[in-house]
């Protein structure tokens, strides 16, 4: 044959080639490049404390509000994922650390955001002077305070169930620490934090408005975003306004589901240790997009190549020698003895911490007071109490309904969601133009807020309980023809229990960390405040009296801890022991 | 004859695991073992004789509690490189591909990219795996998981491999096979593997692959026997030497807790109160006595016979056997069982007399349900909790085998009408609803 002149040929792998998908690929990411420098520019903004920033309702800004809205939510939750892993992985390997940081961890849960940003905001400020910079920072860490402890509790669980024959395998072939956590543990993690990060987010946007609202000593600073706006319009009482605030929502959510969660979803089923039932392997076409466009392959590659620079790095000059050593005995007594150290340094830790917030308190407040914030907590704790209940009673049998029906089940998850994801504050006119029309009971009706968000929590689960119900067991109460009652009391009830009383515990938690958002509602001129001890903190955060926010979270979050402790941790492990399916 | 040195070898090694009181519960006891080139060990015991902690300690994967541990002559403190091990649940990483899972050991060696593909593909080829590459382990059968987690443990080219009953969550069938593909592996030489340690409680199996066979008595493990299998490979089944060691490992096997080899029906010794029951079933005890009562049996058969006739696995088969011996109603020895005339009775009753008749013996020869029995019939309100049973019972076993020996307890009792026990409070009682 006779050789011809050409180009010379490079190895070009068929994988890299451009393809159909590059067409969507590249806009999407020059575009998105584009948007996050533009929103990063915009927070950075010069700004001083007390100057006002203007947020208009003109629908037309909502695009911008959201994307900076959107934007502070996806470094907030990037910002838990880093988190979460790193404090997970500490208080799984090790159990000193674990004694102290699942407590505190126990602790920060029951917390209320609002609680975190009026005591931090100050040292954001500091951080960054002279610039929006700081107020964003204060925002985005209110936003990671909703998002990340559930992360956080879902990693460590999982890290600890790892099953052993696999960590087993991992040691026989010589998977090192770090390799081991990327390769075992963490994909092992995978799914069940993946539905985590959904409802982390829901969670986000139910406190968008509070925490896009920054009060400084008496000053008060509303970022730009969507939060702000739906917070303008219901001072203003702009119906028309609220409208557009829930439509932009609505889009900005499921763009979220549609460019993050999805392909989430999609991409975690392959880590589920159970086979894959059909119907589940659900395809997102942005997945799709990601593992075929050429442009994405190409990143991959090039990702592949600095791992093997690495890898060489590493292991340079090698085989592996042998391990093998003199076997290094630990004394049995010193380990005991660390451990007692340890105690007692946790124990220290707990009285000094417990010291401080009484002197700080007592300094400014009286005996009086505490007992008052006491009794307003005891309020809130019967509105919890009652509305988990009623909850319950609604959703339990709605929940069944749909669980018994497994096409409209996997339809109702995103709705679900979104519901989820509803700021009390979109409810707040209707709700005060009720109470106001129709002089009801400021207590009863503000109270319903309170659940508006967290009472999805009970229903999805009570569906997930129902949907893996065995169908034998359906197919064995028909074949003894046992009676409606009977059927709810010995099957359904006792079948769907554990699932219900993990999102009863949730449903709470929500609960209790809606009360400061939801018992003081305010629209137009109306202002309406119920009694309780989430009121209370938002009143005095308002007026930024430090002494009486510190009570009053301390107060909630030790009402939350004792409730969580002495009833639902007890329901909890009976339901684990007793009705197990397995 | 110069001392050729060992590939594995273990010298006194003892393991013992933490119990409540602090006093700590013998696992291993004294287990000198050596593993030479060319050869494939197996280990038989019942359960709880800590074959498998056995296998562990030699990977490195558990330090040993006293004793040393030694590869080529040098010690182990962790896992080795020469040295691969196949699980019996498989342990595939289920995210990664049958090749993602093969190169999952050379890629932490830091093996380059092309080589580790290359390495991975013949290793995968030569457990017969081909086509399988891209696929995820829960899209393949049980054997073709196996086969994964066998050519994973050989594309590192291991010196040892360790087998922890590889075999066991196989069907018979694909069980039969894989076993013959990788002895015709080791006999034609085609992997670089010198030696082969595998635990197994399939006697039939383990003769059939090993070169010698190591029997471990339970509580605590220790080497009971040791039979060279010197039969060349292929091994038909039916052999007389065959038919013949398989016997003797039985023979092994069944010998009771404080019963010397060979008499035959020397008196049970008693066991205390704290005695790790075997965890036998009662629908399969009286199945077994009713089928060693009838014909052909008729009272007395080989054990692997019986086994074979009831289809049921070395760990099925001993538990049930021990809780007759214990019980008086058969005697074991030489591998062969023989129903007592207890035993013969106890099969001729109908329904109500069996639960009577099998009461009573348990209350003569249970010491643990003799002395329930009596503190429930002392106590004024005939009720006790449980929680003072099984803190007895840990003091002398790990909390998990306390409640195990507690369930099987409760199983009988209940089945005897003994006594009763409520699973919500915990309480037993004489009253029977």
């Amino acid at each position: 044959m006779a050789q011809r002149w050409g180009l010379p040929v490079v190895a070009w792998p068929m994988r890299l080639r451009p393809n159909f998908w590059d067409l969507v690929a590249l806009p999407l990411v020059f575009g998105f490049i584009a948007l996050v420098s533009w929103a990063g520019q915009k927070m950075s903004v010069p700004y001083v404390g007390g100057q006002q920033i203007e947020i208009s309702l003109d629908p037309w800004k909502l695009p911008e509000y959201g994307v900076r809205t959107v934007m502070r939510m996806g470094i907030a939750l990037g910002v838990s994922l880093v988190f979460s892993l790193a404090y997970a992985a500490l208080a799984a390997k090790s159990k000193r650390a674990e004694k102290l940081l699942i407590p505190v961890l126990d602790i920060l849960q029951s917390v209320p955001i609002l609680g975190f940003l009026s005591i931090t905001v100050t040292g954001f400020i500091a951080l960054f002077p002279g610039s929006l910079l700081g107020y964003e920072c204060a925002a985005i860490f209110a936003i990671f305070t909703s998002q990340a402890w559930n992360m956080t509790f879902s990693l460590y669980q999982s890290f600890l169930g790892v099953p052993q024959d696999l960590r087993e395998a991992a040691r026989m072939y010589h998977l090192s620490p770090w390799a081991s956590f990327w390769q075992l543990e963490v994909p092992y993690a995978i799914p069940q934090l993946v539905w985590n990060m959904m409802m982390s987010m829901s969670g986000g946007w139910f406190f968008v408005v509070a925490s896009e609202a920054i009060t400084v000593a008496d000053q008060n600073t509303t970022l730009p975003g969507i939060g702000s706006y739906i917070a303008l319009a219901s001072k203003e009482g702009n119906i028309a306004a609220v409208g557009w605030a829930i439509l932009a929502m609505l889009a900005f959510i499921l763009i979220y589901d549609q460019l993050l969660f999805r392909p989430l979803l999609a991409w975690s089923q392959r880590f589920k240790v159970e086979a894959i039932t059909e119907g589940e392997g659900e395809r997102a076409w942005f997945l799709t997009m990601l593992q075929r466009a050429g442009f994405f392959q190409f990143i991959a590659w090039i990702g592949e190549q600095v791992g093997d620079l690495w890898s060489r790095m590493v292991h340079r000059g090698k085989p592996e020698p042998i391990k093998i050593a003199f076997y290094e005995r630990h004394s049995e007594r010193i380990n005991v003895a660390l451990d007692w150290a340890w105690n007692v340094v946790l124990a220290a830790l707990a009285v000094f911490a417990l010291y401080e917030v009484i002197t700080f308190v007592s300094s400014e407040l009286g005996l009086g007071e505490i007992w008052r914030v006491f009794l307003l907590a005891v309020a809130t704790f019967i509105r919890v109490s009652v509305l988990i209940a009623l909850a319950s009673l609604i959703w339990v049998p709605v929940g069944v309904w749909i669980g018994l029906r497994p096409p409209i089940a996997h339809r109702a998850q995103p709705i679900v969601q979104f519901l989820a994801a509803f700021p009390a504050n979109l409810f707040f006119p209707i709700f005060v133009s009720a109470i106001r029309d129709y002089h009801l009971n400021v207590e009863i009706w503000l109270s319903i807020l309170m659940i508006l968000g967290a009472q999805w929590y009970i229903l999805f689960n009570v569906i997930a309980g129902t949907l893996a119900l065995p169908t034998d067991y359906a197919y064995v109460a028909s074949n003894l023809g046992v009676s409606r009652w009977l059927w709810w009391r010995r099957l359904i009830l006792p079948g769907i229990f554990p699932a219900y009383i993990t999102g009863a515990i949730t449903a709470s938690g929500g609960a209790w960390n809606a009360s400061i958002v939801s018992e003081v509602a305010q629209w137009g001129d109306d202002k309406f405040v119920a009694t309780g001890v989430g009121a209370y903190i938002a009143e005095w955060t308002a007026t930024g009296d430090f002494p009486r926010i510190v009570l009053g979270i301390a107060m909630l979050s030790l009402f939350v801890l004792t409730f969580n402790r002495l009833f639902w941790r007890r329901l909890y492990t009976l339901a684990e022991e007793r009705l197990r399916l397995d | 004859m110069a001392d050729v040195q060992p590939l594995l070898e273990t010298k006194e090694v003892c393991k013992t695991y933490r119990t409540a009181d602090r006093a700590g519960r013998l696992v291993l006891d004294h287990i000198d073992f050596a593993l030479k080139e060319g050869e494939i060990v197996a280990i038989l015991g019942k359960s709880g004789s800590g074959k498998s902690t056995f296998l562990r300690v030699l990977a490195g994967l558990t330090p040993q509690s006293e004793g040393r541990v030694m590869y080529r002559g040098a010690p182990v403190i962790a896992p080795i490189t020469g040295v691969a091990m196949v699980f019996q649940s498989f342990a595939l990483f289920p995210w990664l591909t049958v090749l993602g899972n093969v190169e999952l050991g050379l890629e932490a060696q830091g093996v380059p990219r092309d080589e580790r593909r290359k390495r991975a593909i013949a290793a995968i080829d030569l457990i017969g795996l081909d086509g399988y590459e891209s696929a995820y382990p829960k899209e393949l059968s049980g054997g073709m998981r196996q086969r994964v987690g066998f050519a994973r443990a050989l594309v590192v080219n291991p010196d040892v491999l360790l087998l922890d009953e590889p075999f066991s969550a196989l069907d018979v069938l694909t069980a039969e096979t894989l076993r013959g593909d990788l002895a015709d592996l080791w006999t034609a030489r085609r992997v670089p593997t010198k030696g082969i340690v595998f635990v197994s409680h399939n006697i039939e199996e383990a003769v059939e692959m090993s070169d010698r066979v190591i029997v471990f008595s339970s509580d605590p493990g220790r080497i009971r026997a040791e039979l060279p299998v010197p039969l060349p490979r292929p091994r038909d089944h039916e052999n007389a030497t065959f038919r013949k060691i398989v016997d003797d490992v039985y023979a092994q096997i069944t010998i009771q807790p404080g019963r010397e080899p060979g008499k035959r029906g020397a008196p049970t010794q008693a066991i205390g109160i704290a005695y790790r029951l075997p965890p036998a079933s009662i629908q399969q005890l009286m199945a077994l006595l009713d089928t060693l009562t009838a014909a052909p049996f008729n009272g007395r058969a080989d054990l692997p016979h019986l086994a074979e006739e009831l289809t049921l696995s070395v760990d099925d088969l001993f538990p049930l056997i021990e809780t007759l011996q214990l019980m008086g109603l058969a005697q074991v020895g030489g591998g062969d069982i023989e129903a007592t005339s207890a035993g013969r009775a106890l099969a001729e009753a109908d329904m109500q007399k069996r639960k009577q008749v099998f009461g009573e013996h348990l209350l003569r020869s249970v010491p643990l349900i003799a002395h329930i029995r009596r503190v429930l019939d002392e106590r004024p309100g005939h009720t006790a909790p449980s929680g003072r049973f099984l803190s007895e019972l840990e003091d002398h076993l790990s909390e998990e085998d306390a409640s195990e020996v507690f369930e099987t307890v409760v199983n009988w009792a209940r089945y005897a009408e003994l006594f009763a026990y409520d699973y919500d409070s915990g309480v037993l009682s004489l009253e029977n609803p």
